[in-house]
């Protein structure tokens, strides 16, 4: 019996993101314009990371409260109701997680018992299914199509329920498509979750760089409160992928219950980030802004840029990612961005990476200068013109 | 139109065709607008930043604090346009506080920055005193940091 024999079978069933043995490849070469980033080029705000710094001065190093500070517990429940009307109790109703990831986790293992299943509309970001059966739950993936702009509907989930269908897992803004979801949309899947009786998990991270009209968030809709985990954080609005902070808001006993895992397995969210955090919250808006306005003319852009190459593409109006259908090259996703990256130095990510149903399709990230845009832009249409020709 | 602006002072190389992708607006009104601009004087001139210390050329920068009289009827404006006239002052500013005008002149080396400060500024009428300041090294100029070398940390490929 070798070590590797002795893995839990569960651990060897989940096969690694295809996005690592990408980055393998692209990782070793030089001179490599990269759209293939899922995180904001800015760096972190001043006054954010400053904070951090007093913070650290001031020797705020300990551990906080498991489920995190109250003060930013509480500037939490101030900005949810300020921008969706929402009512959260910081005391039982907001746990302070390390990042979405692993509110994620934390839902997860809390909701499922072996054997029950979660829909999941895909294409969607790389952990959703692996989350589900690390927590003994059976993963079930609903195609949503270009037709639809990647938008999940009612009569789509529909067919997927099970007796044991317990959960509904959404994630739009949507990685890696940009898909959003109007509060007429939303509607409808609420009125699905109601039928099926169904809890939903709503991961919100790309909420604040939505481009065109506002943001839902999915517990404002009428009773839809108590039965929706809302998952959200600081990565993406305020650049802080690496601060690794993030919330979960939700019912008390969901609360309660993702609490005793993360108290066990985490203990709390480091204080540090907690502390920057709360200075994002309270003064971080006008720099927020600012890098917002700047994706949605970098997305502009780059959507005009990828339709003048001819490739089919739907307008996204959230997160940062274009998501260009490739099927006019007859290359697979995988075969697009080896050959991209190989002749023209360009890194994407293969569409297949975040589902079956993202096979035909590449992710290319906006999160980086307009200048690298361009130069992109101007090596992936030779490209596309070269493989067309063929 | 703020949008536009913002855009211009950040980097007015920029086409007016991509401009126009990225602000979705026709690229004949980014056209007609900027020339609207330039006409009213809102954008007032097009300039560069340059790292002179890196280009190998020299100068000295000196920030002068200059108190005056002002006059009447005229204020401090006359003196301050009698000052801001001299090509080798760079910037003038009204100032609230312990002093009125902040004048800031560049010349090659001290001694031409001391020869203006003492035959042409502080001869002027109505100014009453100056105090100069040589500036030792510029850090940030125009919201922009000038050697602001920050490297990609990202990872190349990232979900």
């Amino acid at each position: 019996m070798t070590w590797a024999d002795r893995i839990s079978p569960t651990v060897k069933s989940i096969p690694p993101s295809g996005i690592r043995r990408f980055f393998d490849i692209a990782a070793e070469m030089k001179g490599v314009i990269s759209l293939g980033v899922g995180e904001p080029d800015f760096v972190t705000p001043w006054h954010i990371r400053e904070s951090c710094i007093y913070g650290l001065n001031r020797g705020q190093t300990s551990y906080t409260s498991n489920a995190g500070l109250l003060e930013l517990r509480e500037e939490i429940a101030k900005s949810l109701y300020n921008d969706y009307q929402v009512t959260y109790a910081p005391r039982t109703e907001i746990l302070v997680t390390v990042g979405v990831s692993e509110g994620l986790d934390l839902a997860m293992r809390a909701l499922l018992s072996p054997g029950d299943e979660v829909l999941i509309p895909e294409p969607c970001y790389v952990s959703y299914k692996s989350c589900v059966i690390l927590a003994g739950g059976v993963a079930v993936t609903v195609p949503t199509k270009i037709e639809n702009q990647f938008r999940i509907t009612a009569a789509e989930l529909e067919n997927f329920v099970t007796p044991r269908t317990k959960v509904l897992l959404i994630g739009y803004p949507n990685n890696p498509t940009g898909a959003v979801m109007s509060q007429q949309d939303l509607s409808e899947i609420a009125k699905f979750a109601t039928k099926h009786d169904l809890i939903v998990i709503s991961d919100e991270i790309y909420s604040k760089l939505t481009y065109d009209g506002i943001h839902t968030c999915f517990s404002s809709l009428p009773d839809m409160m108590s039965r929706t985990i809302v998952l959200n954080g600081f990565s993406k609005a305020y650049a802080m992928t690496g601060w690794r902070i993030g919330y979960a808001a939700a019912n008390p006993d969901f609360i309660a219950a993702m609490t005793k895992i993360h108290q066990y397995t985490m203990l709390s969210a480091p204080i540090m980030a907690q502390v920057a955090a709360i200075e994002a919250l309270k003064r971080g808006e006008k720099n927020m802004k600012q890098m917002t306005a700047e994706y949605n003319q970098r997305r502009r852009l780059i959507l005009n840029g990828f339709r003048q190459m001819g490739l089919d593409c739907f307008e996204p109006k959230g997160a940062f990612y274009l998501f260009p259908s490739i099927k006019s090259t007859d290359l697979t996703s995988l075969e697009f961005a080896e050959q991209l990256l190989h002749a023209e130095k360009v890194a994407l990510v293969p569409g297949d990476a975040f589902g079956e149903s993202g096979e035909g399709f590449v992710r290319c990230s906006y999160a980086t200068s307009t200048a690298n845009i361009k130069e992109a832009l101007l090596r992936i249409g030779r490209f596309v013109s070269s493989v067309k020709k063929k | 139109m703020k949008e536009l602006l913002e855009l211009l002072e950040k980097n007015y190389t920029q086409s007016p065709e991509q401009m126009s992708i990225m602000l979705n607006m026709p690229a004949e009104k980014i056209t007609a607008l900027i020339e609207k601009f330039e006409k009213e004087q809102i954008i007032v001139k097009y300039q560069t930043i340059i790292d002179w210390e890196k280009a190998g050329v020299d100068n000295v920068t000196a920030v002068i604090e200059v108190k005056i009289t002002p006059q009447r009827e005229v204020g401090f404006d006359a003196i301050a346009e009698r000052i801001y006239r001299y090509p080798e002052v760079r910037s003038v500013y009204l100032m609230s506080g312990s002093y009125d005008l902040s004048v800031t002149v560049e010349g090659t080396n001290l001694r031409e920055v001391a020869d203006f400060v003492s035959t042409k500024l502080s001869t002027i009428d109505g100014v009453v005193s100056t105090t100069t300041n040589f500036m030792l090294k510029k850090y940030k100029y125009a919201g922009v940091i000038i050697n602001d070398q920050q490297e990609e940390h990202r990872l190349v490929v990232s979900p």
